[in-house]
């Protein structure tokens, strides 16, 4: 009576194994995009590739017919203003709004909200693009008196939008992690809630916080149609945030169609494509680390 | 704290109700200056409520609603003029489970100085002051006077509630109250902590929820017991243990429930 039909124990295998390979899958993706990348650029990157030219050198003229040049400078100036704008705007205000959530409000309006922000991240990136091109750019016209509203400017505070959710939602957890003893032994010594927020819960939850930040960078860096529509795709080191920039990621998205499969200038954006893969996966590697740090500590305590 | 005055707490049936859940029912009762009075009573009969009633910490859930009166320091405190700020400056409340912040001893300590004063006003030799006579008050001088920037979550667990103990002097208190302070405690920190009690006596008016009836005969003058929140039975405490006036102390006492 005890044993067992031969279909369980195969079954059971089976369906291990299926389950099995769910999980592995994942770290497969993960390789193969990056070994697809890889060897798209690589030919270019073991011959050709001149770290400095490229690094260093602003001059971006892949299809120039007697002379071409590959300097990422300028675009990468464009990626880097587009972030530092996008966090200038998203860090005070996901912070805040997580703050706010977290510590300051109850009951619907908590839940309300909370839909309302993963509602932001839901939203299309053609369609913060498209709010890019025909909200945003009249209004930074008439606003600023200048001739193009596709700018630094408007990429960085579509991107902040983009942003925001993520930094919220990491941040919440983050100050819901704080333990309520920290909060009880401070109220009952008379904090105000101004107090209570920069004396007990960002010191507390400073680790969080920071991860929470590091991955609106990563999705800031990451972004590609929104900013390719919102910041006007002139390749130059701007001067003001109301300067037409290109970013690395439509550089990629906006060339790769045109280069022939196996040109230099086809692999050069894979290159550029592994860069930004480096950036991010140093970021989020950052990020994840910081935030196994706290786990850690609060495992300890 | 005045002379002549002789009670620190003074409730007038005070009713606290958790929603439609009455947790204290027509409680009246006057704690005395300067002494250590201790709550008793099985799980559930108010008593912790009680406590968080007089710096009004209760309030942090929102569904409470208290009807009733209670006057600290002859002051009504549920008065509009209240500051709860300075409510909770005078009335200092050591927790259950030891809290100190995840910040140096040194910070801890010097934590309600920091809330309650102008940036200005505080000047490092008069925090360092402070501290080192907190925590010389608390027996922890002697110990941690090499390690002040040790985070206080760091510390053993006596010398944990010690430093939570320490933390309210400074602000210089009239009131602290205490829920089960030893509960999370083994039994030497627990007279550690007791011994430090009796020292802190005639300086602040102390009251203490327990329950542990030989910790409540050891450290308390005054004996309050609670039963399904009300007030059964407030007397000396050496009164309460030997004859005690109503059938369900006695029970109580004798651990015959609870």
């Amino acid at each position: 009576m005890i044993t067992r039909k031969q279909w369980t124990t195969i079954s059971e295998f089976l369906i291990e194994t299926t389950i099995r390979i769910c999980g592995i899958s994942a770290i497969i993706f993960v390789f193969g995009i990056f070994f697809f990348v890889f060897r798209e650029g690589a030919g270019f990157l073991f011959s050709k590739w001149e770290p400095l030219k490229f690094f260093f050198s602003t001059e971006w003229y892949p299809t120039s017919v007697s002379n071409k040049r590959y300097g990422i400078l300028a675009i990468i100036a464009g990626t880097a203003s587009v972030t530092v704008i996008a966090m200038t705007i998203a860090v005070p205000f996901g912070l805040g709004a997580a703050i706010f959530i977290s510590e300051f409000c109850t009951g619907k309006l908590k839940e309300f909200l909370k839909i309302l922000i993963e509602f932001l991240a839901a939203i299309p990136s053609v369609v913060w693009g498209f709010i890019g091109l025909m909200v945003m750019n009249p209004l930074i016209i008439d606003l600023f008196r200048v001739p193009i509203g596709l700018t630094a400017l408007n990429g960085g505070i579509i991107l902040s939008l983009m942003a925001i959710p993520i930094i919220v939602s990491i941040s919440e957890d983050a100050l819901k992690a704080v333990p309520d003893s920290y909060r009880e032994a401070a109220i009952a010594l008379g904090i105000t809630k101004w107090q209570m927020v920069y004396r007990v819960l960002m010191p507390a939850a400073k680790n969080g916080l920071l991860a929470a930040v590091l991955l609106g960078v990563g999705r800031a860096v990451g972004e590609t149609m929104a900013v390719l529509l919102a910041t006007g795709h002139a390749v130059q080191i701007p001067g003001s945030p109301l300067d037409s920039v290109r970013t690395l990621t439509a550089t990629i998205a906006a060339e790769l169609g045109e280069a022939p499969v196996g040109s230099d200038h086809y692999q050069v954006l894979f290159v550029i494509g592994i860069f930004l893969f480096t950036i991010t996966f140093v970021i989020n590697l950052t990020a994840y680390l910081i935030v196994k740090g706290i786990r850690v500590q609060h495992g300890e305590s | 704290m005045s002379e002549e005055q002789e009670y620190s707490i003074e409730t007038k049936d005070l009713c606290l109700y958790y929603g439609d859940f009455q947790a204290l029912n027509n409680v009246t009762v006057n704690i005395s200056n300067g002494k250590i009075t201790g709550l008793i009573g099985p799980s559930g009969c108010g008593k912790t409520t009680l406590l968080r009633c007089f710096n009004r910490v209760n309030e942090r859930y929102g569904n409470v609603t208290t009807t009733g009166e209670i006057r600290i320091l002859s002051k009504n405190i549920y008065d509009n003029d209240v500051s709860l700020i300075n409510l909770r400056k005078s009335v200092g409340m050591v927790f259950q489970r030891p809290n100190p912040l995840p910040i140096s001893v040194y910070e801890n300590v010097v934590f309600g100085l920091r809330i309650h004063s102008k940036r200005k006003e505080l000047k490092k030799a008069q925090l360092d002051d402070a501290v080192e006579k907190a925590l010389r008050e608390v027996y922890l001088w002697d110990d941690l006077k090499d390690q002040l920037q040790t985070k206080g979550t760091h510390l053993q667990l006596e010398q944990q509630q010690k430093l939570c103990i320490a933390r309210l002097l400074p602000l210089k208190p009239e009131i602290i109250l205490m829920d089960e302070p030893c509960s999370a405690l083994d039994t030497e920190a627990t007279q550690a902590v007791e011994e430090l009690m009796y020292s802190l006596t005639g300086k602040y008016t102390i009251v203490i929820v327990t329950h542990n009836m030989a910790q409540a005969r050891r450290v308390s003058d005054e004996c309050i017991f609670m039963l399904l929140g009300e007030l059964v039975e407030h007397t000396r405490t050496e009164d309460m243990f030997l004859n005690p006036k109503h059938k369900k102390t006695e029970d109580y006492i004798e651990g015959r429930y609870g």
